[in-house]
């Protein structure tokens, strides 16, 4: 246990319901180590009539689970009982595995044709406390750390179940889960000569793809608001770059750059009332940040070089951002207001497109060295520097809202496909699109 | 309109021509001796040069011979330097603008696809900014110049590796027409 080793999962989900789902993601665990608490998740029984397939809840969780790189999941083949429900459990049969953390449940009829999910989450090991004197409760009761009945449409039940996830991860880590959370990201496909680019969103394991905005021309950068209600993103729609912000809900969406020039790389700042973007309106690729309620620009650089790619530390008080000043494009900092630039980054020859981590203490990066482009991580206030990820053209960091993973766009033979890193570099996967390349992964933040 | 007007004039004085030609030969006189210097006219005949035989008579932008003919301009890696190959062809595509003021072109600059999409946006800016100082410099006006930077976006080549890179880093001149 605990020795890394090369593993390959593959966890293929059949949606149904779902009229607008075509791409399948197939989600591959293809290294890291195994996680080192061991719990057990019983198949839950799915007590209501279906037309056709179920959806698999527990499935669900434990791939969720699984894909933390925190958890060893205990052989099911090896399960000498499967409760649903917590007064059905002998407690001593789980210790005997060696596992610590047992969830058991069901899914039951709801009202309105819906669904009732119940699930329970046990300490195996907890030990009751001293007896009050009062009547003893049943040992599940005292052994439960949390015990959840949801309802839930058809249609929802991904999403109970990644929410599940969220609830179980975060008892047992004490940090929030992001199994809820969705990505942004483009793809593109080729017809007959003619290309088609698509930004999508999806859940953050790929499944129930919605695609927001398709065009002939390229699309790029998109960027998350803070309360992950809005994207702003980069289009040549108009043979020209433009940069549009769109409500996710609506759809509506609002041109807010198209000055003379390259209008490109928006990023919100923390209280999503500004973007900080790069326009060459002065001859040269310049950072501005605009107040998106008046459109009014204040401009943030000087100079002669290539600076872009800004992002806005979580704290709103400074902006990293890439350069080439130094004679190669190196990562800087400039406070919000302006000022005096400063180089973060030294390891190497090029560095760029920063993202912060959700508190502020690191930064993920494109880094390049002869190898190729890979994914490196900054802690700031050291200095340090590791690299993540071996890939020739690793790009488009960005961080998951915990912190935990870094999502990333790779080259996989001739397609660009999405894969992930957990922070410590520990585990990794990938998320193959079944047709086109998939490019410009971005992270949505916790929706406000 | 005016430009179709002028290629079938120049197609018709070619018919013309051939017609004239065919004349001569029944005339008995030497067909060698057409458009052949003058030195060798023979009393017994008068002969014409082809006019436009030769030359080269329609926009020099339609000419394959023109360094105009040439209309992608090449880069080192991460670099936005001109190379001194691709230093004549964009003189003459600043004279031939600052010649024909109401013509105008877009310049498009591109990157490989190796490191970060934005600052190849960046890179494929500066790239194109490149030709259109100069093109100004030749005495081409601000307004026919306009640049759009693809950065990587817009590859000719799709392969990883240097040969498609190679061709990828480039700046095309579009001519607007």
């Amino acid at each position: 246990m605990g020795k890394p080793m090369l593993k390959k999962l593959s966890f293929l989900f059949v949606i149904l319901f779902s009229p607008h789902v075509w791409a399948v993601l197939d989600i591959e665990i293809t290294g890291g180590a195994v996680g080192e608490h061991p719990i057990a998740i019983v198949p839950f029984s799915w007590e209501v009539k279906t037309r056709g397939l179920a959806t698999d809840v527990s499935g669900i969780l434990s791939s969720d689970l699984s894909r933390t790189g925190k958890f060893a999941l205990a052989d099911e083949s090896k399960f000498q009982e499967r409760p649903h429900h917590g007064d059905e459990v002998d407690f001593e049969k789980w210790r005997s595995l060696g596992v610590e953390s047992l969830v058991v449940g069901r899914v039951r009829p709801g009202s309105n044709g819906n669904y009732q999910i119940q699930f329970q989450l046990f300490d195996v090991y907890k030990r009751p406390e001293a007896s009050d004197g009062g009547p003893a409760e049943p040992e599940y009761k005292l052994k439960q750390v949390i015990g959840y009945s949801l309802p839930s449409s058809a249609q929802d039940l991904r999403r109970t179940a990644h929410y599940m996830s969220d609830l179980i991860y975060e008892a047992l880590t004490g940090e929030k889960g992001i199994f809820t959370t969705r990505i942004a990201y483009v793809t593109v496909k080729s017809q007959a000569k003619k290309k088609s680019y698509e930004l999508q969103i999806a859940d953050m394991d790929g499944h129930n793809p919605f695609t927001v905005l398709k065009s002939h021309e390229p699309i790029m950068s998109p960027s998350w608001s803070p309360d992950a209600r809005q994207l702003a993103y980069v289009t040549f729609e108009n043979k020209k770059s433009q940069i549009y912000v769109q409500q996710v809900d609506t759809g509506k969406r609002t041109l807010v750059s198209t000055i003379r020039g390259v209008n490109s790389a928006p990023s919100w700042s923390p209280d999503g009332k500004q973007l900080a973007l790069t326009l060459s309106r002065d001859g040269n690729l310049e950072l501005y940040t605009m107040k998106l309620s008046t459109r009014k620009l204040r401009r943030l650089t000087r100079n002669s070089a290539i600076d872009t790619e800004a992002v806005w530390a979580p704290d709103g008080k400074s902006i990293a951002f890439v350069s080439d000043r130094s004679g190669r494009p190196q990562i800087y900092r400039v406070s919000a207001n302006g000022g005096r630039a400063e180089r973060i980054t030294f390891l190497g020859n090029y560095n760029s497109r920063p993202a912060f981590s959700p508190d502020g203490k690191k930064i993920t990066m494109v880094h390049g060295n002869p190898e190729g482009y890979h994914i490196a991580i900054l802690d700031i206030e050291s200095g340090v520097m590791d690299i993540l990820t071996d890939g020739q053209l690793d790009e488009s960091p960005s961080f998951a809202p915990n912190g935990s993973t870094i999502l990333y766009a790779t080259a996989s033979g001739k397609r660009g496909i999405l894969s992930a890193v957990s922070s410590d570099g520990k585990v990794k996967q990938r998320l193959v699109l079944q047709q086109g390349d998939v490019r410009e992964p971005s992270w949505a933040p916790y929706r406000k | 309109m005016l430009k179709k007007l002028l290629l079938a004039v120049f197609i018709y004085s070619f018919i013309l021509a051939g017609c004239s030609t065919t004349g001569e030969k029944t005339d008995g006189a030497s067909v060698e001796d057409r458009g052949s210097d003058s030195s060798a006219t023979s009393d017994s005949a008068n002969t014409t040069g082809l006019p436009g035989v030769g030359t080269f008579k329609g926009d020099p932008l339609d000419n394959p011979a023109s360094p105009l003919a040439t209309r992608v301009i090449y880069f080192d890696y991460d670099s936005s330097e001109i190379t001194p190959e691709f230093q004549e062809v964009i003189l003459a595509h600043g004279q031939y603008l600052a010649e024909h003021q109401a013509t105008s072109i877009t310049l498009t600059g591109h990157t490989d696809e190796r490191g970060s999409r934005e600052y190849n946006i960046g890179l494929g800016e500066q790239r194109a900014q490149s030709v259109r100082r100069m093109l100004l410099f030749q005495g081409a006006a601000d307004r026919q110049v306009e640049v759009v930077s693809y950065g990587e976006e817009k590859p000719v080549a799709e392969g990883h590796d240097e040969s498609s890179y190679s061709q990828n880093r480039r700046v095309e001149i579009v001519y607007k027409r």
